[in-house]
């Protein structure tokens, strides 16, 4: 026992838990004694003596756990011990419990994390959709609903739709590059576990006196910084998912500059690359500012210290600029990742390249400099000065653009080639352009001021956000994960089981999320719990077509569980794509490749015979394939 | 390359995207009108609407030829054509979406501006919010003042002055179209001029706690002579204490501490929320 509390370990990290809090607690205490007050603080925005623990403790954690390990030894000037390996790489299902430094193994536990968290956002969501079932107040109080609609947004965001892409791309973008691993590895397992951490804090609220954070996720002061405990919670807990995903984006940029295989150029990389390396653009400039917000609203409510107190010259619309200035780029960090994983599926079912490959990836950078730009369209009735309202409405009807092209070049991809719509995947990523168009184009109307003053803050807003993250962002993931399916768990999904938990999702998101637009532009505000009678009948549609929704995610459940354990072997390449982790194993080698392949042309070489996206090492190195010219056929004749 | 009957795809989109056009104007989207801002809106909303319509038809009926058209049986292995591109066709679709949002966002602009003008002699109401209740101030009429209710003449431009009490309230009057946040420690404002008599609610639509989803008010459009009499009858002022501007609210929360001798030492500053009532 000893051993293992000096190990490494679970156990070695419980203790570290109990060391931080108590260290934590202690400390607040005793400083709090010493300076002639009482030892505890019960103000519903103070609790100082719960705050500080709730940071301390997670760092306790890592330290048990041996996520710095290595680091304070490097640091304190000690011998180094020679990396032997054993912590990289699975053979068992308990090395998923490890800090293990495969990025494979990271992207599963990613995977498997955020999906769990996707099912309990999914259940607060259920339990949202009970309660408006019906006007009146029937199954919660309205305090404990604004907890829920607040949760289930936060959780869905911070623990489900980012990391998930950060998972998705840590299992297959260093393969996609030729890369061994990504360059930081034990960064990289420290960008995991931080996210468990943010996931335990932000579920702790709802044990917190006055229950959970109810401030929306948007956690807008003077609301968040005068509401009971719980809010603290997310304000500590975005602070662990942000630095998550900035870690990570750090991460992301060296790996995708300093470690691709030689021949690939930035005109040879995937666009999933082009998608990682944009959204991770935005990642390091933006994330820090809702760091910031969020500590600056811990300080407020903890230490009075008044940014956002208009009695003593805070300024309240401050936090709105602030809060946006991160929150509106999010919503590319939500978006990018997806349209790369969009080309990436009908690139190889459709068996052609990507129509317009440069300016698709251009399109990407062009969003990355406008998302940087039209934070304050969620102002527009804020109060904010007038002016800002106008160029802010064209950088963000200009954004619309590179969107476009995006889709419209999809379905160039689709023209004259042979579209393969057998799989689960190409399913989604055609349900993901209709439905995305929809969210689009009343992401344009929000984007006009006028309309804006009438839709803002109603269920019209809802509905769009749920068409562009649901029909958008999370119907890009299903896309991604059913295509890299076989990839990752060797493996095949079950194809039928598939189909019906696609159309099941799309009629329940098309069912769910039309009607929404109507009751709002009626007059039915969003973040209530009850609404005018006349919204009723609309409400028991969406509550119904919602239940479809959330029961065909049973069906994905069911088929990754058993497909994982008892599906058909996955061939390395079961889809004949071109790009280079479908030239490895499935899934593949522990350090993924002998010898780093050489890549000789673009990723979508499709109907060009003989030509190669890359050469892998053990194939004769002579045999080198001249370089395709791109074709010139035109699209139309 | 195999023929594809692009002219024929184009008039079927543009078919397909005027029967949805037409049939989604037929829809009363935002519901009863009540102000002279709502004719030009809705007018906005429906030409969006309309070019919607179009682009989600071209989407739907290009995406649905091509799997008509190149959708293969399982066991086809082959290929398709090895097209990289196109670039008058991309700059095509980058140059007419960009001429579009620029129309829209100059449209978008003209009415702003129509809506936002304001008259020579506007009536000015004073709103207050706070969590959960509206109430609002004639200043021009002796300061009158009235809880959970407010009238208004018709065809009479109004501005409305918004003070937040505590927290970020909104007002929403959805037949007026008009929305805006009340911000503490700042005034906001708003102009609308009701045309339709009436009887409408208030809907507050930030979210500001426990209450926020029953924060409605009373709102009330009446010929002038009903609203003149209905002002004259009002009996209370507005009373002192309520915030207008963050000096005045501090001032106030001075003259408060003072009378009860401090806020005490806990170095939290306790005026921010349960003390900010009106006294």
């Amino acid at each position: 026992m000893a051993h293992a509390l000096r190990e490494p370990g679970w156990y070695r990290a419980a203790l570290g838990t109990l060391i931080g809090a108590a260290f934590g607690f202690g400390l607040v205490v005793i400083l709090r004694l010493v300076s002639g007050l009482d030892a505890f603080q019960t103000e519903q925005t103070g609790y100082p003596q719960v705050i500080v623990p709730l940071i301390t403790a997670p760092f306790g954690f890592l330290i048990g756990f041996g996520a710095f390990s290595y680091w304070f030894r490097w640091a304190a000037g000690k011998p180094t011990v020679p990396d032997d390996h054993s912590g990289h790489g699975a053979t068992r299902w308990q090395d998923y419990f490890t800090f293990n430094t495969d990025h494979k193994v990271i992207g599963i536990q990613y995977i498997v994390t955020t999906f769990f968290f996707f099912f309990v956002g999914g259940l607060l969501a259920m339990l949202i959709r009970a309660e408006l079932a019906q006007p009146g107040t029937q199954i919660v109080d309205p305090n404990v609903y604004n907890g829920l609609f607040s949760t289930h947004a936060t959780v869905m965001i911070f623990l489900f739709i980012i990391p998930m892409f950060a998972g998705i791309a840590n299992y297959v973008l260093p393969i996609m590059i030729g890369a061994p691993d990504m360059a930081f590895p034990r960064l990289n397992a420290l960008s995991f576990w931080l996210l468990p951490i943010a996931g335990v804090i932000f579920m702790g609220s709802f044990l917190a006196p006055g229950g959970s954070f109810d401030a929306g996720w948007t956690g807008y002061a003077p609301l968040s910084t005068g509401a009971p405990l719980g809010q603290s919670f997310f304000n500590v807990g975005v602070q662990f998912a942000g630095a998550s995903s900035i870690a990570t984006s750090v991460n992301f940029l060296v790996t995708i500059i300093t470690m691709r295989a030689p021949g690939m150029n930035l005109w040879r990389m995937p666009l999933l690359v082009w998608a990682n390396l944009s959204t991770s653009l935005i990642v390091v400039g933006a994330t820090p500012f809702i760091a910031g917000v969020q500590f600056m609203v811990l300080f407020d409510r903890i230490m009075g210290m008044n940014f956002f107190n208009f009695l003593e010259g805070g300024d309240v619309l401050s936090y709105q600029h602030i809060f946006w200035f991160y929150s509106h780029p999010a919503v590319y960090i939500m978006m990018l990742p997806g349209f790369g994983i969009i080309s990436e599926v009908i690139a190889t079912n459709a068996r052609k390249p990507i129509f317009g490959y440069r300016l698709m990836a251009l399109a990407l950078l062009g969003i990355v400099v406008l998302s940087y730009s039209v934070w304050a369209h969620h102002m527009f009735v804020a109060g904010m000065f007038s002016w800002l309202r106008v160029p802010i409405m064209i950088t963000t009807l200009l954004i619309a653009v590179p969107t476009g092209i995006k889709v419209f070049s999809w379905l160039g991809t689709l023209f004259y080639g042979k579209i393969h719509t057998y799989s689960t995947a190409m399913l989604f990523a055609l349900g993901f352009i209709v439905t995305f168009t929809v969210g689009g184009i009343s992401g344009v109307m929000l984007g006009m001021v006028p309309l804006d003053i009438h839709m803002s803050d109603t269920y019209f807003v809802v509905a769009h956000i749920h068409f562009v993250l649901f029909g958008g962002s999370v119907f890009t993931i299903f896309a991604g994960i059913y295509y890299w399916f076989p990839k990752m768990t060797g493996r095949m999904y079950d194809e039928r089981l598939g189909r019906i938990h696609f159309w099941g999702t799309m009629i329940g998101t098309w069912g769910t999320f039309i009607p929404q637009h109507w009751i709002g532009l009626e007059g039915m505000p969003r973040r209530v719990a009850d609404y005018a009678s006349q919204f009723g009948e609309w409400n028991l549609v969406i509550s119904f077509f919602s239940l479809i929704l959330g029961l065909a995610q049973l069906v994905f459940l069911y088929n990754m569980v058993v497909s994982w354990k008892y599906g058909p072997k996955a061939s390395g390449n079961p889809w004949r794509s071109k790009t280079i982790e479908w030239l490895v194993s499935s899934p593949p080698p522990t350090f993924n490749f002998d010898e780093i392949p050489r890549v000789v042309g673009g990723p979508y070489e499709y109907g060009t015979p003989g030509a190669r996206h890359a050469i892998m090492g053990d194939e004769d190195a002579e045999a080198t394939v001249p370089e395709p010219k791109p074709s010139s056929v035109p699209a139309a004749t | 390359m195999p023929k594809v009957p692009y002219l024929r795809l184009a008039i079927v989109s543009l078919a397909i995207g005027a029967v949805i056009a037409v049939l989604m104007i037929q829809i009363d989207w935002n519901g009863e009108a009540g102000s002279t801002a709502a004719g030009p809106i809705d007018a906005l909303l429906d030409w969006m609407i309309i070019i919607s319509s179009f682009v989600f038809a071209i989407v739907c009926v290009f995406l649905g030829y091509a799997l008509y058209r190149w959708r293969v049986k399982p066991g086809d292995e082959s290929d398709g054509l090895p097209i990289h591109g196109n670039t008058k066709l991309e700059l095509t679709w980058t140059i007419i979406p960009t001429v579009i949002v620029l129309f829209a966002a100059g449209y978008s602009w003209a009415v702003l501006d129509d809506i936002e003008e304001v008259d020579s002699d506007p009536l000015i109401v004073n709103v207050y919010s706070q969590q959960f209740a509206w109430t609002f101030g004639y200043p021009t009429e002796g300061n009158k003042w009235s809880e959970g209710e407010f009238h208004v003449p018709v065809g009479r431009q109004v501005v409305f002055n918004m003070h937040a009490q505590d927290v970020l309230h909104s007002f929403w009057v959805p037949e007026w179209r008009i929305k805006k946040d009340n911000v503490p420690g700042i005034t906001t404002d708003a102009v609308v001029t009701p045309d339709r008599v009436g009887t409408f609610q208030l809907i507050c639509t930030e979210l500001c706690g426990a209450g926020h989803s029953v924060m409605r008010a009373k709102v009330v459009v009446e010929p002038r002579k009903k609203f003149n009499r209905w002002v004259r009858g009002l009996e209370e002022e507005v009373p002192q204490g309520l915030y207008l501007t963050a000096d005045q609210a501090l001032e106030i929360q001075k003259q408060i501490q003072k009378a009860e001798g401090g806020i005490g030492g806990s170095g939290v500053d306790e005026t921010t929320r349960d003390n900010v009532t009106q006294s």
